[in-house]
């Protein structure tokens, strides 16, 4: 299954070769999808996990025990319901189809955050601003 | 016999209303209407189709009177939370339009413009009962002495406060793509580079003009539902073209004719009156409006009957064509393709893109459906008709 998380590296240990060691000792697939990664800061990364379940949950232990903090993406990337007016202009640029248009006959636009990469194209695009990402 | 089979009045419609037995149908419901069962059958029928749009609309605004201070005030220039508010009309009038931006909004020296703040998002504000900050400055006279004020109000402070949108519900509109190289921002939403997506806005079969395509019924008076609350039409809107190239029952298959209308904002809601920023663009505000059709004979059964596979919309380039004027035309489609996600243009499929919420344009149709079954919404005889030619 894949699992798609948001990691939070302290000023502590943003040069520890973490994600290294977690494709080495659980052999995870790793996809890096978005990162903030700068000496001595407060850093982060979008990444998506492929692999057995419980594999992924003791991958998940291993980062926590580094230090890392890690946040669902649901909780990072948010729409906004009562902002969002279904026009469908975001769906011209959401470059992973995390926002798209599933039902032909009632023209919702869907979001679906695991399709998210969090690249935040979509916030400034939207037109009544329902898009909320905090990721930094 | 007159001319035609079935004649209906509006005044028999609104005693059919007030009895509550007329018959409304949205214009979704009444093209299958028409298909099994006729014009004729659906216009004996049916006495109201319900249409809906919902939009970036910029021709919007309210004209709002602050009422006087102590002592009293000549405004000439006026902010409503920062942003320009047109103040050469009397005393304490004002015309705060939906595409003006803050005053200090970068606007695309940064490009593109992010324009996180206009006129439209005022007035969200204040339908949303949020209070604005209202400051103003005057050269003073000798019966206007006062030079200025700054003060917080909310809608119900407001003696006066109406929306009035010189050009809203546009009969059609162009399908508008990129055939340059690089992502241009335009009104028409973001156009990605060759081809990548087209962008559409309107509501297809619920667009009230193309339901009443010759403006047979809409004219000056019709109550309409405009921004959650009441409006009326009252006149013709700007660029308003009587006379553009027709398709299938009468629709017209370029931007054609527009509506100017108005409504009280006290009674409005901000679910149909939403702020928006246009990328690169500028501020706007979608406005919610719909239009009561009544059928009063088979010729506006058939009107009411277009389907989104008649509506013609035509592609044009926004890299170049359409800032240049050239006129050029790059092909046509129509609204079930534009709906259905993709169409193409040249042997190449290209991604559609809707600007216009066909969500909330249902919701405002099945609305009016309701407030018209309940009782609550009479119609009204327009006094003067719109122009519109064969």
């Amino acid at each position: 299954m894949k699992k798609k998380i948001v990691l939070h590296f302290s000023k502590a240990i943003w040069d520890k070769p973490i994600i290294y060691r977690l494709i080495k000792k659980f052999d995870l697939v790793v996809n890096i999808q978005k990162a903030n990664v700068l000496p001595k800061q407060e850093s982060f990364m979008v990444l998506e996990l492929d692999g057995d379940n419980g594999v992924i949950t003791k991958g998940l232990d291993f980062l926590i025990e580094c230090g890392v903090r890690i946040d669902p993406i649901e909780q990072r990337i948010k729409r906004d319901e009562d902002r969002c007016t279904h026009c469908g202009a975001c769906t011209a640029i959401c470059p992973t189809g995390s926002l798209y248009i599933k039902d032909r006959s009632t023209m919702e636009v869907v979001f679906d955050s695991q399709l998210c990469s969090g690249c935040e194209l979509c916030v400034p695009v939207c037109p009544p601003h329902a898009m909320e990402i905090h990721i930094y | 016999m007159g001319k035609y089979q079935v004649e209906k009045s509006i005044a028999e419609i609104n005693e059919k209303i007030k009895s509550g037995k007329a018959v409304v149908v949205t214009a979704e419901e009444m093209v299958k209407i028409v298909k099994s069962e006729g014009e004729v059958k659906a216009a004996k029928k049916v006495d109201v189709v319900t249409t809906g749009t919902f939009g970036p609309m910029c021709s919007s605004g309210a004209i709002f009177n602050f009422g006087h201070s102590t002592p009293k005030i000549k405004a000439s220039k006026v902010l409503m939370n920062d942003v320009p508010a047109y103040a050469g009309l009397a005393a304490v009038d004002v015309f705060l339009g939906v595409a003006e931006s803050t005053f200090d909004d970068p606007l695309n020296k940064i490009y593109p413009g992010k324009f996180s703040y206009g006129g439209g998002h005022v007035i969200e504000d204040l339908v949303a009962g949020k209070e604005i900050e209202l400051v103003t400055e005057a050269y003073g006279t000798d019966c206007y002495p006062h030079k200025g004020f700054k003060k917080s109000m909310r809608l119900e402070d407001f003696p006066y406060a109406m929306l009035t949108n010189p050009r809203n519900a546009y009969q059609n509109y162009n399908v508008g793509v990129n055939l340059g190289d690089k992502t241009i921002y335009t009104y028409m939403g973001v156009l990605r580079p060759k081809l990548q997506n087209a962008n559409y806005s309107s509501a297809g079969v619920l667009a009230p003009l193309f339901n009443d395509p010759y403006f047979k019924t809409i004219g000056l008076g019709t109550r309409i539902f405009l921004g959650g609350g009441v409006g009326y039409v009252t006149w013709y809107g700007t660029q308003h073209n009587p006379k553009p190239v027709r398709g299938d029952k009468g629709v017209p298959s370029v931007p054609a004719g527009t509506l100017s209308v108005m409504g009280e904002l006290k009674g409005m809601s901000p679910k149909y009156l939403v702020g928006l920023s246009l990328l690169g663009y500028g501020c706007s505000m979608a406005v919610g409006l719909g239009i009561p059709i009544p059928i009063l004979n088979e010729e506006m059964a058939h009107h009411t009957s277009i389907a989104d596979e008649e509506i013609i919309a035509q592609i044009v380039d926004y890299s170049e064509d359409y800032p240049q004027a050239t006129g050029k035309v790059l092909g046509t489609t129509n609204y079930a393709a534009l709906k259905s996600g993709t169409i193409v243009l040249d042997g190449k499929e290209i991604q559609t893109v809707p600007l216009s919420s066909f969500v909330k344009a249902r919701e405002i149709a099945e609305l009016l459906k309701g407030w018209i079954e309940k009782g609550d919404f009479l119609l009204t005889e327009s006094q003067v008709l719109l122009p519109s030619e064969k």
